[in-house]
């Protein structure tokens, strides 16, 4: 429910700042295709225990399934775009996680990892269906005539936040049903999870199928964003990324993934708007932003072990304590 | 960071108001004395504000991070001597990693936050192609891309974009003839990125070459390092020329594997990958100081602009000085060289565009056809129906680490189906004006 409540408030943000700041509102529309993707990686990694090294990719397959169906059909209803790229993803997320169920650890993370470096090639290699190196354009969306007076930005932003809700209200409910406590039971221990009835591949099937529809969902949205499928939106360091945002955010939350989504988008927004006012040597100035980004994220996580997440759940037991000796008893396991 | 800009109604009437102070100073009739006012978003009467996105980071990165540095230091230049119109130009260059989502971010940016007059020299095919309709629905003018791609000549299409450097189809039709001319009768094999690079380059190259001439045709991908197999392949075709479509890494590991497998045809390479400082830093780095700029000796190439070695130039003299004043930790390569020429072909048309432009003027500008080539060796195609820059190339050797421009000037089209070239007898750089400044 909490992420629920972080979209209402995200909403009214994008609502009360309209008017001011368009680059803003369009950095929004990037914070949903980043939070759906962390939130699809961190109920795999995060309740499931799978790690996925490859989620950038199958990002990809959603951006391209939007890219070909919009090119057969210019003025589908973006609704119908998404939900198919979310199917397609979903079933190529099928044949992928029957493989990365039989696989543990570091060969998961071998195995999904070869998936982020490999697909890509596939766009190139048929370039005549997927545009080779230079992609396949995809139509920004424009709001209809009667909303005319809506600036595209904004529009985009609207249309990227509606499926971002409804993601996170399933995810939130689906969590709390036995489908959650499966995953988070398989992840403390698959031994006793089948000795208690669970069935222990399907699940794990069942989760990187769910994560790998959300990473498709997201894909789409990225797409719709940039205007663009093209290899070079992602590389395997978009799988990090969205690994590292689960990670800062609070891994196995669901608010994390909307913490994480606003640390990977804005802070290298900040960083180079800071890095353009001071003047420093050339050499210097083009590596800084990296850096600076890297040591923020080595930063956080000495800081809050748990994520940013963590660190608001902690900080909101301190305060409850204080006013109510034992209440930090009570641990959130969102 | 957030910056508050003002609400659009307000915008909308600042519009209104420049409009009605431009119409009540044209009724005053004052001629040529008028003073700055703040024409177009990104035009103040102090400043032009321009943004581009280059791979500052990433494998783009080595040689052309190099461009806007030096599009920079000529802009610098130009501000050190009075500007244009008396406004300072304003670059602001944002890294993209050669990444088309983080493109679209930094230029969405560059246009909604930094409120930039235009996009200049956005660099990369796939990068730009991600931000081509966005600055076309914007109405921002989206002024020489920095890619060969001939996608960026669709006036009708794209009326707000316009390539600068020649069309990888125009090189690839002068580098075939040469060929053909030069060594008929040979074997010639390819070896070309698969892309629209290499793709256009292959296009130009059938126009000339005859079909039966052509004895093998391979390609690489840039993540793919390894080009043991296709170089094997065109040893094996026999192929005794060769020519070359290829990124400068991907030249020097093709002389390197070649040297290794004991192969030795005739290169021939495009410019795009034929710089020869960039070259021979690569070779030597990649052989770890095994080979250097000899493995370089009798490479044709081509090129359109003067060669850095050139120093009977004044262009080149005068980049070379501004080159030592602003980034002198650069090598003074051919990316240098190609920023500042980009840099002049912009201040030039700001220039031309008048004392108070708007995107729309500048735009009429430029089909005017009022650019000069300024440094470059063949005239640009700006018109109201072509959007393509310059229209030809001069083939050159590389000797001892510099290339020399040998033979005719040639002008072609990008028309994949025409095959005229045509040497230029008049082509050449234009004289320098005082200081290198239209």
């Amino acid at each position: 429910m909490l992420g629920v409540g972080f979209l209402l408030v995200a909403a009214l943000v994008v609502w009360a700042i309209d008017p001011f700041d368009p680059f803003l509102v369009y950095q929004l529309s990037s914070v949903c295709y980043f939070a759906i993707g962390a939130a699809g990686l961190t109920v795999l990694t995060g309740l499931n225990g799978q790690l996925s090294l490859g989620h950038g990719a199958l990002m990809g397959i959603g951006a391209y399934t939007t890219a070909v169906v919009l090119k057969a059909h210019t003025d589908l209803n973006p609704a119908l775009v998404m939900g198919t790229a979310t199917l397609v993803t979903a079933v190529a997320s099928i044949i992928v996680g029957a493989a990365a169920a039989r696989l543990r650890g570091p060969y998961l993370a071998g195995a999904t990892l070869g998936l982020a470096v490999g697909l890509p090639g596939v766009a190139v290699r048929f370039s005549n269906i997927f545009g080779g190196d230079a992609g396949t354009s995809i139509p920004a969306l424009v709001p209809p005539d009667a909303l005319s007076s809506i600036a595209p930005e904004v529009w985009l932003t609207w249309i990227g936040l509606i499926p971002t809700v409804i993601t996170f209200v399933l995810l939130a409910n689906l969590v709390r049903t036995r489908y959650g406590r499966d995953f988070r039971a398989i992840r403390e221990d698959e031994v006793a999870s089948a000795l208690n009835g669970i069935r222990v591949a399907r699940t794990q099937v069942l989760a990187f199928v769910l994560s790998g529809a959300c990473a498709g969902l997201a894909g789409s949205l990225l797409g719709y964003t940039s205007n663009l499928a093209a290899p070079g939106s992602f590389p395997l360091t978009l799988s990090l990324l969205l690994l590292a945002a689960v990670v800062i955010g609070g891994l196995g939350t669901l608010p994390g993934a909307v913490w994480g989504a606003l640390v990977v988008v804005f802070v290298p927004s900040w960083i180079s708007s800071l890095n353009d006012t001071v003047h420093l040597p050339s050499a210097v100035r083009d590596q800084l932003p990296l850096a600076l980004f890297g040591a923020v994220f080595v930063v956080a996580m000495l800081a809050f072990p748990h994520g940013i997440q963590g660190g608001v759940v902690r900080l909101w037991q301190f305060r409850a304590s204080r006013r109510r000796p034992g209440a930090q008893e009570q641990a959130a396991d969102l | 960071m957030v910056s508050f800009s003002i609400r659009r109604p307000f915008a909308t009437w600042g519009a209104r108001l420049v409009v009605a102070a431009l119409f009540v100073s044209a009724c005053g009739g004052s001629s040529g004395s008028t003073t700055n006012t703040a024409s177009a978003p990104g035009i103040t009467a102090t400043q032009i504000t321009i943004g581009s996105h280059q791979p500052l980071t990433g494998a783009a990165a080595p040689g052309y991070s190099e461009i806007s540095k030096a599009s920079d230091a000529y802009f610098q230049w130009v501000n050190a001597h009075g500007g244009v119109y008396g406004r300072t130009i304003k670059y602001m260059y944002e890294d993209d990693g050669y990444n088309p989502a983080t493109t679209s971010t930094v230029v969405h940016q560059l246009v909604l936050q930094d409120k930039v007059f235009a996009i200049f020299n956005g660099l990369g095919t796939p990068t730009h192609t991600a931000v081509v309709d966005y600055l076309n629905t914007q109405k921002v003018p989206d002024l020489f891309v920095a890619s060969g791609c001939d996608c960026w000549n669709q006036p009708t299409k794209w009326p707000y974009t316009s390539g600068w450097q020649p069309d990888y189809i125009i090189e690839g039709k002068v580098t075939g003839k040469y060929v053909n001319d030069t060594y008929s009768g040979m074997k010639v094999g390819y070896l070309y990125q698969d892309d629209d690079f290499g793709q256009g380059g292959v296009t130009g190259l059938d126009t000339q070459i005859p079909a039966a001439s052509v004895v093998d045709k391979q390609k690489y991908v840039p993540t793919n390092i390894n080009l043991g197999p296709q170089i094997a392949h065109l040893q094996a075709a026999g192929a005794q020329v060769v020519v070359l479509y290829t990124i400068p890494a991907f030249t020097a590991l093709t002389l390197l594997t070649a040297a290794q497998l004991h192969f030795n045809p005739k290169w021939v390479v495009s410019s795009v990958g034929a710089d020869p400082t960039t070259l021979a830093g690569l070779v030597s780095t990649f052989s770890k100081g095994a080979a250097g700029a000899s493995l370089l000796n009798g490479i044709v190439t081509s090129g359109y602009l003067p060669a850095t070695g050139d120093t009977s130039s004044p262009w080149i003299t005068l980049f070379k000085q501004i080159h030592d004043q602003y980034i002198s930790s650069l090598p003074f390569d051919g990316n240098v060289v190609y920023g500042m020429a980009v840099g002049y072909s912009f201040v030039q048309l700001m220039k031309k565009a008048g004392q108070n432009p708007t995107r729309q003027g500048v735009i009429n500008t430029l089909q005017s056809g009022q650019l000069d080539q300024g440094p470059g060796i063949v005239p640009l195609g700006y018109s109201s129906t072509s959007h393509l820059g310059y229209l030809g190339v001069q083939m050159a050797t590389i000797q001892n680490g510099a290339a020399q421009f040998m033979g005719s000037i040639y002008t072609a089209t990008s028309d994949p189906t025409n095959a005229t070239v045509t040497a230029c007898s008049t082509c050449a750089s234009k004289p320098m004006p005082t200081n290198g400044i239209p």
